[in-house]
This record gives structure tokens, C-alpha cells and sequence, in this order.
């Protein structure tokens, strides 16, 4: 067997001790009826060919292309420090650690990030990490239900899509209710979430909101009026989830400066790979008042009997494991290896490491806004924001499918994402990092300038051979 | 220098104003200019200044901390900690796969979505099952994916009436906080004398109430619902569906598929069973399988093959039957990648030899152990048994929390305790089929070292563990005075350079 140690004599060994004839013997319990015999699945394969029939999968892949993309999932210079540290086979190896004794290593790592991220979000309590920015979001809507015994949320259009997919799922289960606040339509504010609208839903005394949900950027890129959402929310005895791109906190207004009670997020930009959506870093944070109803672990530090400083899981009773139907959340295994990756790059980056990666993706979005306009393709909306932002283009997803055989990915449609919002039906989300080049931002806006042009139908036939 | 010499500063205690930096050049000065002041951080966040030489030490001494399967025999039973393969690490970081954007046209995804589309099909070979989907991120919420399949299926037959689910006793606690979590009431049964699903007792609980049943099989005790076919029927005969907890697939493969046999849904943890790592406690990933019934709720989007051979993401609003999106974009894929080429360096032969092995060295080491601690169930185990330390404490005062505290001084990771909850004083050990025979044996010697020591110098296992970085914790005052961040950093922070 590819990685079993037994050899023909070990394995009879344990037959004689255990005292049967044949491996057979010990599967005896499964009713004749219900066996089956062997699997109908490819023969094994020596790992010289396996490793060759991965890459060649891999390079199927086109990472070659220029892109623009982020829409929650953003590409970013990782220091190799990150991954090298990450392949310490003491980490990723070890399991969740029930015996601190021996598992100090990830429950201090644990900690850190802790800490890290509640400076990131300037909140009190961050859980050990949930499965991404969706799922936590769904967590810190739950919690808002929880906490004030309300059973409606309130989740902003600025959300990302997949975000309130995922609420709603959760909330299907739970019988709660989601609805949505309208994003403005148009003037100064379009795009950013409905304050009007807001104040309107939270007056429904009928159906009292348990919690507010606004993302800061906004799906759409755009900088939301936190304060003010939060005070609305508060007035309404209702809590205010932020969702948050961590990176940008390190110019943002966090949510603990702006009232926020809880915080959620993915950390994928913190060093971890785009990897086609996953493994990811669900973020969770919130207010020391709310510590008893987070789900997911949390690490405290204490002393062991010695009084020497030490870490362990805290707080159980909220678990699974403990607590059973009553529990907070089902959630057991998490991400846990993302959130070391993610407190190694910070520990990388530093304070004004990280301040450097937010302002340089936000200095090539400047540059990235100017070439596009100037090639036809001006911003939707007229907002402040970071590092992403729309742009109207003429018939965008025949357009973006064009670019790709120029070689680029032209960010993402957002009738894909956003098939319900016909206002932005002609929309590209672009977004910009500090891995973007001013050569990558002249040759989108060339080939789009083409494009627009119409001198862009060539190209099309170009692109079977860049295969 | 002692490991425990090793236990550092926090990285917050290492940090001095100026350390490190060089990562990422500095933007222009006006970067941020264009932002309105009041959308901007009032105070820089109060992270670490280090330098990277610094960096790599703070980790790789605390790595040092950590036992984890490359460091020694893990037998935490129902998380099979086997060994994890290295090629399946290299090929995750092939940049093909981890630098592919999850939203990148199906046109350049076409690599991944192979991969998965193919991983599917394996899995769903394995479990028997119709078609199986990728998306959940653990097996928590592969279970949380089938309950909530198991609701829509019976609102789309207009039985809004079936609320509860059924869970035996010695369930992980997973199901029921699942079942809770998707609206459901936890009706707990009792486990019968020998340890298996007491057959009887569901079927009295039975009703037109029952949404579903979640049966762990192998059980949580290692031991095959000898009782499977009656049980499946009596639930299908009230209109109930029957969810299996795959936790432990790891014994069954080539022997068994749930699917086949019944089961209308099941999740399976690949960091179980397919070898990709537990991370420290994640991530892992838990795809669902299913059968007929529930295909058309699936969450959404899947990954279909089109008839010329490529592949595509399944389009939004593509399959209305569907409960959603469980979750952002596809899947754990960087875990997935680790577990398809686990599944392929075995292939079909290997993994059913997996099983094999894995049963085998359990019974082996079911019967060594028995020469030294009470094993309550005699019949054959499958990849994990129980064993239980209740005569021990009743002759020395000796707990399973003492021998477990005291294996970690004989070099091994102990064995989950005090679950299942159904048997006193237990210990649920589970070998795995990646250890050799030394091992095993080295691990018996060890427990019968300790049971004399039980007898002899009980104080030594009460306040073991000796040798570990730290000793036993004040979990106590951890949850009394929760210190759940550090707040003190080292040094005045420097101003941003320009």
C-alpha cells in the first residue's frame, strides 16, 4: 500500500494475535446483503505519474492571464516567509488541541491572531477562525438573533452576493428572516446602502430587527456611512455587523472606531491563496459583551499548575462537543492553519507593511480609474473607495469574454453576480492590488480602448491558440 | 535546552519600533488622498514590528511545542490522524491551482474543475451515492448541507410537520447541534446493551414527526449497526430519510457504500479519511453525497460536464430545486486537490486495502490492550475501538484523564477520551492504518507501564504530564478571567515612514 508500513509477514502477525484466518473475518458484522465488493475507480498510481498528471491539471489552469479580478477573493504578494513557515509539518500536521500539554504551539498561534485581528478590527473577542467571510457572516447574523431574541435581520445589497446567498441558506434552516436594504440608485450616493430605506426597515416595529449587516467596501467597492449606519441600527435596539476586508483596516476606519458590534470578514488577502475559492479564513470578531454567544473556538491565556504562562481553550460550554443541540454554532473543525497564515503575514508585513499593501492597491486603482475612463470606461458610481470599483462598458460581458483572448481578465460582470440589479447589467467590478502593474493597467486599457473601438473583433479568433 | 525551554515571548512582546519592513515598496504620498478623512483610521492598528529572522524563529520554536502526526502515534479516535502524504501538499501549491482566481471564467478554470468534476465521481463511487457536492468547508457543515436537503425535500412533498430528527446517544455532538441549527428538535436515543443503535427504541420514536435520521456508521464505539437493514427500512416505511455521519468512512471502503445500502445522504470528512491535513484544527472540507431523492436540492452551483467534455460552474439561478449556497464560491478546493491525489496514488485496490489495514490494526490493537485496560465490546471493532479505564480507577482511584495526561510523557498523543459518552471512563483509540507494528506495540507497552504505575505511584499520574513544555492548566481560571487578546505592546510605535 502507497504509505501503509505492514508487510506480508506484519500483517499476518496481527491475524494470529487477533486470532482470525482472514482480514474477511473482521468485516463479518456487515450484513450480507449491504457488502459490496471493491471499488470501481481507476488503478493506483505510482507518484512520478500522478505528479505529472497534477500538473498538468494545474497548467490547464490559466493563472497566466493579467487580472483584474477580486469580488472577495483578492491576489496579493505573499512573502515567502509565510509559506515556508506554514510547511512546518508540527502545525499542519497536529488536530484541534484538546491536550494543551502538548499543543502550546498552535494554542499560543491561536492567540496571536487573536489579538492580531482584534487590532486589525478594534474589537474585544475573535473566534479561532470559521470556514470563510460567508459562513462567518452568516455566524455574526445568527448571533444578532441570538443576543436580542429578534428573529429579522437586515442585510445591506451591498453584500457581497455570495454573502447573502449564504445568510439566507442559514436562515432558511433557522426559520429567521433576511431581508434585504436597497443600495442608492443614483446621485452622489449610488451604490452605497439605502439610509433612507434602512430607517424605513428598522421602523417596522411588527418585525424588530435583531441585527444590521453592512459591508465596508461595499461588494460594489465603494466606502459605506458606517457611523451613521450604526447609529440608526443602535437607535432601533438592534446590533451592526461589519463585514470587512482585512487588508483595508490598515487605512479604514475599523469597526470598533465606528460602533460596530460585530465584525466579519474573510482573511483570504492576509497571505492566503486564491486556490479557486478555498481554504479560506472566516473572520469573526466582536464586543466583549457578546464573548458568551460566538461560536466557533476561542483561546484564553492562563498558567498551568507550575504557574508558568500557558494557552487553552476557553468557554466551551458554548460547543458542540459540550453543549450538543443547545450549542451556539455545530461548527468543530475550522480553518485554523489560515489563521496562522494569516498572523504570519502580518507579523511579516508589519503596521506599516500593511498600511504599504492598502495604499499602493489603492494608488493603482487611481491609475487603474484614469486609464479606463480615458479608454471609454468610466466608473458607475461617484462614491469614495479603496482598491475596486465598477465601470460601465458597453455590452460587458460580451466584452470581458473578449479580452480574454488578448490575455486579460477584465474583472468580473456583474450581471453574473448581481443578475437582479439591471442598473448594473453593463458592469465590470475591477479591482486593483499591490501586485498590479502600471504595464498590466496600460495593456487593460489599450486592448478595452480597442475593444470599445470596435477594432476588437479580431481578436476573438485569437484566442483558441493561446490555449 | 529543554523543549519547554522553548516556550517564547508572545509576538507582541518581540516587537521594537523600526523591525522589519522591505516586504512591498511605499506608495506615492497621496495614495490615500482621494478618501475622506472621516472614512479613514484614526489609530494605526498596534500590530508587531519584527524582523523576519526573528519572525522564523517565534514560529518554528513554537512549532517545537506541538505534537502532530509527523512527530508521533496519534490515535484520537474519530479523527483518524493518519500520515499525510507530502506530494499532496506539493501539488496544492502548484501555482496552476493556488493562484487560480475562484472567479475566473470557467474557460480558465478548466484544470480545477476537471479535478473536482473527477473527485466527485470518486466520491460518489465510494459512498454509492447518485452525485455528491464539494461545497461544505468541514463535515459540520456537510452535516448542516444534508439536513438541510432533508427539509427541503419533505416542504417540496408539503410535509411541513416533520420536525424532529433522531440521534442515538453516542452520536458525535455535531448532529444534534446541527439538527438544531436547521430548525429541527434532537430526539435522543438511547444505545442498546452491545453498544449498537437500539433498534427498537427508534422505531417506537418513529413517526410522521420524523424528518430524519443520523446514524454514525461504523459507530461512534468502532463497532458496524449489525441491526442496519431493519433500522433503514422501519425509517424509510414512515417517510423518513436516513443521514449518514461519514466521519468514519476510513474503515468501510470497498466493504460498504452507504449509498447502496440505503442511505439517502451522507458527508465525509477528507481530512479523515482522504488524508488531507487537520491543520491544527482545520481546514478540512466535507463533501455530501446523495441519493435520488435529494439530487435536485444539491447545493448550488455544481460542476457539470458538458457534452464535448468541458466543464462549467452550474449557473445561479440554474437549478431553482437547489437549498442555496452553503457557503462563497466552490469549495475548500486547495483541501480537495490534497485528497484527489490521495484517492488516485491508491486508486480503487488501494483504498479498499486502506480499510483492510486500518480494521486490522485496530482489532490487533484492540487485543493488546485488552491485556491491560477494560475493552467493553468483545466483537470484532472496525478502524477504532473503546476502551475504558473503569476497573483501573476502581482499583487505584486512577482516571482516563490521568492516563491519558501520563501517555504524553511516554511520547504519545492520547487517545480522544470521555467520548463516547456512553461508556464510563472511556478511551476511543484509533490507530489508523498508516502505523506500523512497532508503534502499536511501543503504545501497549506504554499503557501497561502506566497501569503498574497506577498501582505503585499513583501521585505520578495525577500530576503527569512530566515532560511536556507545560504541565496540566488552570482551565479554570481561563474561563473565570478570560484573556482572550493581548493588549500591552512593547515600545512606542513608530510613525509611518514615507
Amino acid at each position: 500500500m502507497t504509505y501503509g508500513p505492514h508487510t506480508a509477514e506484519d500483517r499476518a502477525q496481527m491475524l494470529r494475535a487477533i486470532g482470525v484466518d482472514s482480514v474477511d473475518d473482521l468485516f463479518a458484522d456487515i450484513p450480507a446483503s449491504l457488502r459490496s465488493s471493491g471499488l470501481d475507480l481507476p488503478a493506483p498510481e505510482a507518484e512520478v505519474d500522478l505528479a505529472a498528471r497534477l500538473s498538468e491539471l494545474a497548467a490547464c489552469n490559466r493563472v497566466d492571464l493579467m487580472s483584474f479580478l477580486g469580488a472577495g477573493a483578492y491576489r496579493h504578494f505573499t512573502p515567502p516567509v509565510v509559506d515556508q513557515l506554514l510547511l512546518r509539518s508540527e502545525f499542519y500536521t497536529a488536530y484541534t488541541p484538546y491536550q494543551p500539554e502538548i499543543s502550546q504551539g498552535t494554542l499560543q498561534t491561536i492567540y496571536e491572531y487573536q489579538s492580531l485581528m482584534a487590532e486589525l478590527t478594534g474589537m474585544d473577542v475573535v473566534s479561532a477562525s470559521h470556514y470563510d467571510g460567508a459562513t462567518a457572516t452568516a455566524e455574526a447574523a445568527l448571533m444578532t438573533c441570538r443576543a436580542t431574541h429578534r428573529e429579522r435581520v437586515l442585510v445591506s445589497r451591498g453584500v457581497h452576493p455570495h454573502y447573502r446567498q449564504t445568510i439566507c441558506t442559514y436562515f432558511a434552516g433557522a426559520s429567521l428572516v433576511a431581508d434585504d436594504i436597497p443600495l442608492v440608485a443614483d446621485g452622489p450616493d449610488a451604490g452605497t446602502t439605502d439610509l433612507a430605506a434602512l430607517e424605513r426597515l428598522l421602523a417596522d416595529t411588527d418585525h424588530p430587527v435583531a441585527g444590521v449587516v453592512v459591508a465596508n467596501p461595499n461588494f460594489l467597492g465603494l466606502l459605506e456611512p458606517m457611523a451613521e449606519i450604526g447609529r440608526l441600527t443602535h437607535a432601533a435596539g438592534a446590533l451592526f455587523v461589519s463585514v470587512v476586508e482585512p487588508v483595508s483596516l490598515a487605512v479604514l476606519a475599523s469597526p470598533g472606531e465606528y460602533g460596530a458590534d460585530i465584525a466579519a470578514g474573510d482573511g483570504q488577502p492576509l497571505g492566503i491563496p486564491l486556490a479557486y475559492g478555498g481554504p479560506y479564513l472566516g473572520i469573526l470578531a466582536c464586543r466583549e459583551a457578546l464573548v458568551r454567544g460566538i461560536p466557533g473556538r476561542l483561546v484564553g491565556m492562563t498558567a498551568d499548575i507550575d504557574g508558568k504562562r500557558a494557552f487553552v481553550m476557553t468557554l466551551r460550554a458554548r460547543e458542540q462537543d459540550i453543549r450538543r443541540d443547545k450549542a451556539s454554532s455545530n461548527i468543530c473543525t475550522n480553518q485554523a492553519l489560515c489563521a496562522l497564515a494569516a498572523a504570519i503575514y502580518l507579523g511579516a508585513l508589519g503596521p506599516h507593511g500593511l498600511r504599504d499593501v492598502a495604499a499602493l492597491g489603492a494608488a493603482r486603482a487611481s491609475e487603474l480609474e484614469t486609464a479606463l475612463a480615458a479608454a471609454g470606461a468610466p466608473r458607475i458610481h461617484p462614491g469614495p473607495y479603496l482598491n475596486e470599483f465598477a465601470v460601465r462598458v458597453p455590452d460587458a460581458a460580451a466584452v470581458h469574454s473578449r479580452l480574454i483572448g488578448r490575455g486579460i481578465l477584465a474583472g468580473v460582470p456583474l450581471a453574473r453576480l448581481l443578475p437582479d440589479e439591471p442598473t448594473l447589467a453593463d458592469g465590470l467590478l475591477v479591482c486593483a492590488t499591490e501586485v498590479t502593474t502600471q504595464a498590466e493597467i496600460a495593456a487593460f486599457a489599450a486592448a478595452l480602448g480597442d475593444e470599445l473601438a470596435g477594432s476588437g473583433r479580431g481578436a476573438t479568433k485569437q484566442r483558441g491558440a493561446d490555449r | 535546552m529543554t523543549v519547554a525551554d522553548r516556550l517564547g515571548p508572545t509576538i507582541f512582546e518581540r516587537s521594537r519600533p523600526g523591525r522589519g519592513g522591505g516586504k512591498v515598496p511605499h506608495p506615492p504620498k497621496d495614495a490615500l488622498s482621494r478618501i475622506p478623512a472621516g472614512n479613514l483610521r484614526e489609530a494605526a492598528p498596534r500590530l508587531p514590528e519584527v524582523s523576519e529572522p526573528e519572525l522564523t524563529r517565534h514560529y518554528v520554536n513554537l512549532s517545537q511545542l506541538n505534537y502532530s502526526v509527523d512527530t508521533g502515534f496519534y490515535p484520537l479516535g474519530s479523527c483518524t490522524m493518519k500520515y499525510n502524504p507530502k506530494i499532496n501538499e506539493w501539488a496544492a501549491r502548484l501555482n496552476g491551482f493556488a493562484a487560480l482566481h475562484p472567479l475566473a471564467p470557467d474557460e480558465a478554470s478548466q484544470g480545477t474543475l476537471q479535478l473536482l468534476w473527477e473527485l466527485e465521481e470518486a466520491l460518489a463511487e465510494i459512498g454509492g451515492m447518485k452525485a455528491v457536492t464539494l461545497q461544505p468547508a468541514a463535515g459540520a457543515q456537510g452535516e448542516l448541507t444534508g439536513i438541510l436537503m432533508i427539509r427541503a425535500y419533505h416542504r417540496s412533498r408539503g410535509e411541513t410537520d416533520r420536525t424532529e430528527v433522531l440521534v442515538p446517544d453516542s452520536a458525535h455532538g455535531t448532529n444534534p447541534a446541527t439538527a438544531s441549527m436547521a430548525g429541527f428538535k434532537t430526539i435522543t436515543i438511547p444505545s442498546a446493551p452491545d453498544g449498537g443503535v437500539d433498534v427498537d427504541a427508534f422505531r417506537a420514536a418513529l413517526g410522521p414527526r420524523t424528518a430524519a435520521i443520523m446514524i454514525t456508521n461504523p459507530s461512534t464505539l468502532g463497532l458496524f449497526e449489525a441491526r442496519l437493514c431493519e433500522l433503514l427500512d422501519a425509517v424509510h416505511e414512515v417517510g423518513a430519510l436516513a443521514y449518514m455521519d461519514g466521519a468514519n468512512l476510513n474503515a468501510i471502503m470497498g466493504r460498504f457504500k452507504p449509498g447502496e445500502a440505503g442511505f439517502d445522504v451522507m458527508h465525509i470528512n477528507v481530512h479523515k479519511t482522504f488524508s488531507t491535513p487537520h491543520g491544527g484544527g482545520g481546514p478540512g472540507a466535507g463533501p455530501v453525497g446523495v441519493g435520488e431523492k435529494l439530487l435536485p436540492f444539491l447545493p448550488s452551483p455544481r460542476v457539470l460536464r458538458a457534452s464535448d467534455g468541458s466543464f462549467r460552474l452550474e449557473g445561479a439561478a440554474e437549478r431553482p430545486t437547489s437549498i442555496g449556497r452553503v457557503r462563497a464560491f466552490v469549495g475548500n478546493t486547495g483541501v480537495l486537490v490534497r485528497a484527489y491525489a490521495y484517492i488516485r496514488a491508491h486508486g480503487g485496490t488501494g483504498l479498499c486495502e486502506v480499510s483492510d489495514d486500518a480494521v486490522l490494526a485496530a482489532n490487533y490493537l484492540k487485543v493488546r490492550v485488552a491485556e491491560v485496560l477494560d475493552v467493553p465490546f468483545t466483537r470484532p471493532c472496525m478502524h477504532e475501538f473503546v476502551a475504558s479505564s473503569a476497573t483501573l480507577k476502581a482499583e487505584t482511584g486512577i482516571r482516563t484523564l490521568d492516563v491519558a495526561k501520563r501517555l504524553i510523557d511516554y511520547g504519545f498523543h492520547p487517545p480522544t477520551i470521555y467520548f463516547p459518552l456512553t461508556v464510563d471512563e472511556a478511551l476511543l483509540i484509533e490507530p489508523t492504518e498508516t502505523e506500523s507494528l512497532e508503534t502499536l506495540d511501543a503504545f501497549v507497552e506504554a499503557l501497561r507501564r502506566i497501569v503498574v504505575e497506577a498501582h505503585s505511584d499513583p501521585e505520578l499520574l495525577h500530576s503527569a504530564p512530566h515532560s511536556s513544555p507545560v504541565r496540566r492548566l488552570d482551565e479554570t481560571m481561563a474561563a473565570r478571567q478570560p484573556n482572550l487578546r493581548w493588549r500591552a505592546m512593547t515600545g512606542v510605535q513608530m510613525p509611518c515612514p514615507d
